[in-house]
């Protein structure tokens, strides 16, 4: 059994649930079929397993270390990450005319969530990478793709975001890095940057950070936020390495986890720096939120990814380690049974399935809504993918960022003492999966986006599409009497969400804004909630189908899918009555509360 | 100078052997496969010798079921040229293999037949020395090193004693041992690659060939379960214990 998935859970979703060869239908995934994906799944797996998995511990107890010069990061790092370029893997989904092998979203994310699992730290590099080339691929000039994007895409530069700053992060409106128009049409950057992973190191030879600032003059907030890219060197015409340019590494920030992507704060601008705009003055921010959407489906995934390693680890581990007896057997002299044997270490394990098999559902399916909005020829299926994708991208980006953690803790307890060191594995993912609450987005973040923006966008458009989708599978659910129980108790769920949503909004007409975001975070946990169990139902749908026909092996995983969907169902799902009950009520607990008293 | 490459598909190397409950063979629906590992090196040689200009053209050859296909695209991808696949369903012996491997090297007039030294499913070794044999070709088997000279190849071998070289004329059947090279990772670029290399089908009946039927399996059954220890609390008791066990 693989270390990084089960590989018969992601061909189950890949094949039976999502159909992704269909897309090779289109004719921008013509040349592609099954076998390539697998062909390609099967090269990224080996490569994760054998030449990342090794050395993830190492490189967790190894820290990246500034010596006041430079950034000291295991040599492993380096290699690796050659092997990634070298096999392709960083141009996994970059089109074919920049040199990449143009495959689907949802097959780069399969790879991605590969390598996430097996070392995620490492890879890290690499998904600033991509993101920072598909932004520039999208927003930059011919000049300046020769010049920084194409040595990124292909793995010979690095590329970084630069967004927050120490004293503004998830209010990126109040950035105060400045941007001065030079004479040559450059500008001179000036401020400092917090949080910028990949900021600096010996990985690549150059680095082109992506940064935003204000121009001089420009308006306050949101709207006067432009971006720039800045390279570590400069650049000369013919593409050689010139000068360093006046952006310099101030410190390291010391993380929990994730610990082998460095993390730095930069100052720009001690020594003069030159910046190139990207796009239009002062549209900064939302060629930076074009590529942030995927980046947030990326983040959900690594956060699943996690989950499901350490779900792997405390599963074998449960399978293999003895210890007591069944509550039946009274004899001191019988053999221990396998811990699995015991009823509550199955719980647990179990709870950890559904977890993070819902949340893998989740971002490949948003994934291959990606692609669909990528290949959809007609205008309205298109306008509605897009519309389903901004329901879905806060709830794929936060769903497994909580309960794919949760997931990690329950891999901790059951591996009990042994679980709390750092000789096994399951430690470690807890503490990596922690930041994914936390960056591009945080949870907090995410709800106010959901409840706030996507929610009532275009009259709720989007939430009466996604609430659609789902009525779809309630129907088709419930003429199967084996599926019957779970249809009609996602159809209530559907019918409670949309009569909480309502209230919601009305108080939000009535002028109660206040009111209606202070309920934003427990919004998206109901709404995640049954986004997951329709994802279950449609889980348990695939298995149902699959069971027919299926082989010895095949049956027990089938089963398995079943088994998790019933227990999402009754376990889970009623959580999100409690919640709509308490959202119904407009609770204004936390609203009123005045801080004085805490 | 043409090359071919023989390519088995076998039961992956981290799957857990299961006998099937009638004892007529190992468990093989549903588990992974992927090309024997020996024959990877092999393949990988091949590759290597290519890039350094002393072979023109890889051919890889499989026999067995459509499945086969999957490992032939995976040796395309390594770097062969293209691929040919004696389709046949149902087991097919080392005797029968080095018949329709000794078929083809003959048309295709090939001056070296890479081989694994073993398949991992049955551990037979024979395939490489059958085929020399039916070729009436030198043979280096077992080969940890692979020097080609113009009409000769230096084959350095692992043998007990340690090292032993061989040169052989050309052509000659090689045989690779786990410690000739380190295959290399597939690029995504040269999987693309391989879709549009071609693999030729063919059947016993058009390389001539009959299948052997020398061998016939009569049970298949797990290894021996390693049996209790016993503690012995001197060394008479020990040498008392091996005298009765009839091993001193």
């Amino acid at each position: 059994m693989s270390a990084l998935i089960n590989r018969r859970d992601l061909d189950f979703m890949l094949y039976e649930m999502l159909d992704v060869p269909a897309l090779c239908q289109t004719p921008r995934y013509a040349q592609h079929d099954r076998d390539t994906f697998e062909s390609v799944i099967e090269a990224a797996h080996a490569l994760a397993e054998e030449k990342f998995l090794p050395f993830a511990a190492k490189l967790d107890a190894s820290e990246p270390h500034f010596d006041g010069e430079r950034v000291h990061i295991i040599p492993e790092v380096k290699e690796a990450l050659k092997a990634y370029v070298d096999g392709g893997f960083l141009a996994t989904a970059f089109d074919a005319e920049n040199g990449g092998s143009q495959l689907p979203y949802v097959i780069a994310q399969s790879v991605a969530a590969l390598f996430a699992s097996a070392n995620g730290p490492a890879v890290g590099y690499t998904l600033l990478t991509m993101a920072a080339s598909n932004l520039l691929n999208v927003h930059g000039t011919e000049e300046q793709k020769t010049r920084y994007m194409r040595p990124m895409m292909e793995g010979r530069w690095f590329g970084t975001m630069c967004l927050s700053e120490p004293q503004a992060g998830s209010s990126l409106g109040d950035i105060k890095t400045r941007a001065q128009a030079l004479p040559d049409g450059s500008y001179s950057i000036s401020g400092n940057k917090m949080w910028i992973s990949g900021g600096e190191h010996d990985l690549s030879e150059n680095i082109v950070h992506l940064v935003l600032a204000r121009l001089d003059g420009a308006p306050a907030g949101v709207k006067g936020i432009s971006l720039f890219i800045v390279p570590k060197f400069h650049v000369n015409d013919n593409g050689t390495l010139g000068a360093r340019n006046g952006v310099r590494l101030v410190g390291l920030n010391h993380k929990m986890g994730c610990r082998g992507t460095v993390n730095t704060v930069l100052s720009f601008g001690d020594t003069p720096c030159t910046g190139y705009l990207v796009g239009k003055p002062n549209e900064g921010l939302a060629c930076m939120f074009h590529m942030m959407n995927e980046a947030r489906i990326a983040v959900g995934l690594a956060g699943v990814m996690s989950g499901y390693a350490a779900y792997l680890f405390a599963l074998d581990y449960a399978r293999q380690r003895p210890q007591g007896r069944l509550p039946t057997d009274k004899s001191p002299e019988s053999k221990p049974v396998a811990i699995i044997e015991h009823s509550d270490v199955r719980r647990m394990l179990l709870q950890q399935k559904a977890y993070v098999e819902g949340g893998l559902a989740l971002c490949l399916y948003c994934a291959k809504l990606v692609d669909e909005k990528a290949t959809a020829e007609d205008a309205k299926q298109k306008e509605e993918i897009s519309l389903l994708l901004e329901i879905l991208t806060p709830i794929a980006k936060s769903w497994p960022a909580e309960f794919c953690l949760e997931a990690n803790k329950l891999a901790i307890q059951v591996l009990g003492g042994y679980g709390y060191t750092r000789d096994y594995p399951v430690e470690r993912h807890y503490r990596d999966n922690r930041l994914n609450a936390i960056h591009e987005g945080t949870h907090g973040i995410q709800g106010l986006d959901l409840l706030g923006r996507k929610v009532t966008m275009k009259n709720g458009a989007a939430f009466r599409l996604l609430l659609g989708k789902i009525q779809q599978t309630v129907q088709a659910t419930a003429g199967d009497a084996s599926l019957a129980e779970f249809s009609v108790a996602l159809g209530k769920a559907v019918e409670v969400a949309a009569a909480t949503t309502q209230t919601l909004a009305a108080a939000a007409v009535q002028g109660k804004v206040d009111l209606f975001l202070a309920n934003a975070n427990l919004y998206l946990e109901m709404l995640g909630h049954i986004v997951v169990a329709w994802q279950w139902l449609q889980q348990a749908q695939c298995a149902h189908a699959g069971q027919a026909k299926a082989t010895a092996a095949d049956r027990d995983f089938y089963e398995g899918k079943r088994i998790a969907c019933q227990y999402f169902f009754r376990y889970e799902l009623p959580k999100a009555h409690r919640q709509a009950e308490l959202l119904a009520k407009l609770d204004d607990t936390c609203l009123n509360l005045s801080p004085s008293v805490l | 100078m043409k090359v071919l490459v023989s390519v088995k598909r076998v039961v992956d190397y981290n799957v857990r052997i299961q006998i099937k409950p009638d004892g007529s063979g190992v468990v093989t629906d549903g588990v992974k496969h992927s090309m024997n590992p020996f024959d990877e090196i092999a393949m990988e040689e091949a590759v290597r010798l290519k890039e350094k200009g002393k072979v023109t053209e890889i051919i890889a050859v499989t026999l067995g079921g459509a499945k086969g296909e999957e490992t032939l695209r995976t040796a395309l991808a390594f770097g062969a040229d293209r691929a040919i696949h004696v389709k046949e369903e149902g087991e097919i012996q080392p005797l029968t293999a080095a018949r329709a491997l000794a078929a083809i090297f003959k048309k295709e007039g090939a001056q070296i037949l890479f081989t694994g030294k073993q398949a991992i499913d049955d551990d037979a070794n024979q395939t490489a020395q059958m085929t020399a044999a039916l070729l009436d070709l030198p043979q280096a088997t077992f080969a940890s090193k692979v020097e080609l000279d113009g009409t000769k190849a230096q084959v350095t071998r692992e043998i007990d004693a340690g090292l032993e070289t061989l040169e052989v004329d050309l052509p000659a059947v090689i045989s690779a041992d786990l410690r000739l090279n380190e295959p290399r990772y597939l690029k995504l670029p040269d999987i693309m690659k391989a879709k549009k290399k071609t693999i030729e089908a063919v059947s016993f009946a058009d390389l001539g060939v009959e299948a052997a039927a020398s061998l016939k399996t009569i049970k298949t059954t797990p290894p021996p379960t390693r049996s209790k220890g016993v503690m012995v609390k001197t060394v008479d008791e020990l040498v008392s214990a091996l005298k009765a066990k009839g091993l001193v």
